[in-house]
């Protein structure tokens, strides 16, 4: 970003652009979380999932949980995670499976669960904001090259890049990814050449309700916990998938950079239409491809 | 065409028991049925698409959204619409809602299935962002308050009166889509519903009728919104937001899509609950949630599903036997 402001400018304004893109970078790592497990889902089940919104969301809020009795962050992340994880896969093996391959009734289904979800979440943890205080050791500033970047950014961003690297391993060289990969090309292929995409659809299912959930626990130190997030977040991430692909696993992190970076720089240099010039993009690319960018016909 | 008529008439009788009941019973209700009879012309809107044309838009709030914002603008902006020139009101939020349409059905109406439901979800988001964000124009998540209803001869700040104002737009619009899917060209939405590829190759041009539908539906948005700005005082992001989308098309499936009458009784069955429900009990939320999964999973004509049902003794509910009834032969 800094390459394209005139080397004239002073170095604020250079520290401005490096700021920005660095908490559009950062945001991003989030929405990798989220969208890439929305992407999978829809490549494997071609299920547009409205209720991944609610997974990011009952994460943050577990995690809370977890916090308050045991005091332990670290803690909270993989619980948080793995509850939510399970929530998803009863969700996938009790209702959406028997219902089999019918879209709409499909995505009604997962909206009226996020309606329940939203619900049960303002019983249980009523419906104050809250936010999630990650440890003091990420709490502090690093400084490079004279800009102060927050740990707790940085921790994002790595945590995504492993998380990332990590699902990019086991699509490419594993025999469950090839499995997968296989089932979003052309489910009814794979099941002809006895693939158990059944089985296939639960894992993903489990393994996206998981990574969303994880992104409402590292999520929650700076968008907080509240009613109504699950839905705000939502768009964003199909903003991710769609401009992504759907199904394509490198295509969901260049979709959630690029989102992280619009909605950023877009809120920062003109607020009134910020969220236009993160949508309207996605619009067009789903009119002129409808696959998304990097998806596969 | 003797159960068709039968239909008719029960409709006629209901519309005209509205008229009657509504205007003896408290503020509160007459308020709610107010609402729920705006909001389901916005339903009634998305079913042309959803029930007849086979096109599930997630973006439906955007012309109720655009509808609303033009009268709240109008209004206090320019002191618009609060007298007889309500009706050119009416008129330019139906205008809002037809352009808007087919400026984003150049987007949407090429996509299908899935896509289209993404898409239009997008475009939806486009408008939610704009009204979000663009505070000069639309006070932003404040949302502009309407001070007063228009006044022209008759009174609308009085509620009853208002009440009949949108009874008769309810069932003018109804009568009109009506007419809509019964005529040639709603046969030939519900063909493209059945079999988009057979109908293009029988040389029907089915991009422009799908186009065409999309763009009256989305007139029939903005309608809804001119209304529903006037009923609710307040015009605000929340009109907008993808939630209200959602709200529409659950409405329309539950009440039995491709009905149009079944989206009416699907808005009228969320907003009783909603308004009415939550005051009673405070977990009204679980069963307005439980209604949607169990109507989803058992019901896939929704409650104008319920009679054929009935009939069929232990049918299994596919949905195609009901659909091919409805086709005119």
């Amino acid at each position: 970003m800094a390459a394209s402001v005139p080397g004239s400018v002073t170095s604020m304004n250079t520290n401005f652009w490096l700021i920005q893109a660095f908490n559009g970078i950062s945001y991003g790592a989030l929405l990798f979380l989220l969208g890439s497990g929305l992407s999978l889902i829809f490549g494997v089940m071609r299920i547009v999932n409205l209720s991944h919104g609610s997974y990011f969301l009952l994460g943050g809020y577990v995690a809370l949980s977890v916090i308050w009795t045991t005091g332990s962050w670290a803690l909270a992340l993989p619980v948080a995670a793995l509850a939510i994880a399970v929530l998803g896969l009863c969700m996938e093996r009790v209702f959406l499976r028997p219902l089999g391959f019918d879209p709409l009734r499909q995505v009604l289904l997962t909206v009226g669960f996020a309606f329940l979800f939203q619900q049960a979440a303002l019983d249980i943890w009523s419906g104050n904001n809250f936010d999630i205080n990650p440890p003091e050791l990420l709490t502090r500033s690093v400084v490079v090259g004279g800009i102060y970047l927050p740990l707790y950014r940085v921790f994002m961003i790595a945590t995504a890049l492993t998380i990332g690297l990590v699902l990019w391993l086991v699509m490419e060289k594993t025999r469950m990814g090839a499995a997968v990969r296989a089932t979003v090309d052309d489910a009814q292929m794979a099941r002809g050449i006895g693939i158990d995409t059944s089985r296939i659809s639960m894992l993903v299912f489990a393994l996206g309700a998981f990574l969303a959930a994880l992104g409402g626990v590292i999520g929650g130190a700076f968008l907080g916990v509240y009613p109504g997030l699950d839905f705000e977040i939502l768009p964003l991430a199909f903003a991710v998938v769609i401009i992504g692909g759907m199904g394509s696993l490198g295509g969901a992190a260049i979709g959630a950079l690029l989102v992280g970076l619009a909605d950023n720089f877009g809120k920062a240099l003109f607020p009134e239409i910020s969220y236009f010039t993160l949508y309207a993009p996605m619009a067009v690319i789903l009119a002129v491809k409808p696959t998304g960018l990097f998806g596969r016909e | 065409m003797q159960s068709q008529w039968a239909k008719i008439l029960a409709v006629v009788a209901a519309v005209l028991a509205l008229a009657v009941v509504v205007p003896f019973t408290s503020s509160f209700v007459i308020l709610l049925v107010t609402r729920a009879l705006a909001f389901s012309i916005l339903v009634m809107s998305l079913d042309i698409l959803l029930g007849f044309t086979g096109l599930a838009s997630l973006g439906q709030a955007a012309y109720l959204g655009i509808g609303a914002y033009v009268t709240a603008v109008l209004a206090t902006k320019y002191q618009f619409g609060l007298g007889y020139d309500f009706w050119l009101v009416v008129l330019f939020g139906i205008l809002a809602g037809a352009v808007l349409a087919a400026f984003f059905g150049l987007f949407a109406v090429r996509a299908t299935g899935v896509y289209f439901l993404m898409i239009t979800l997008a475009l939806g988001q486009c408008v939610w962002g704009l009204a979000y964000r663009w505070n000069s124009l639309t006070g932003g998540d404040n949302g502009i308050n309407l001070s007063a209803r228009p006044k022209f001869g008759i009174d609308l700040s009085h509620d009853v009166t208002f009440f009949y104002l949108v009874l008769g737009f309810f069932a003018l619009s109804l009568l009109a889509m009506y007419v809509m899917v019964r005529s040639p060209f709603g046969a030939s939405l519900l063909g493209i519903r059945e079999r988009e590829l057979r109908m293009r190759i029988l040389g029907y041009n089915t991009w422009l009728h799908k186009y065409i539908a999309f763009v009256i539906a989305g007139a029939f948005g903005g309608l809804a919104g001119v209304l529903w700005a006037h009923t609710a005082g307040i015009v605000s992001p929340e009109n907008v937001v993808l939630t209200t989308s959602v709200d529409a098309l659950l409405m329309a499936v539950l009440g039995g899509a491709g009905t149009l009458v079944g989206g009416v009784i699907g808005c009228f069955i969320v907003f009783g609950m909603r308004e009415y429900l939550s005051t009673l009990v405070p977990w009204w939320q679980y069963v307005l949630g439980a209604v949607y999964v169990l109507t989803i999973l058992y019901l896939p004509m929704g409650m104008m599903g319920i009679p054929e049902r009935i009939r069929q003794g232990r049918a299994s509910g596919r949905p195609n036997a009901k659909k091919l009834a409805v086709v005119p032969s």
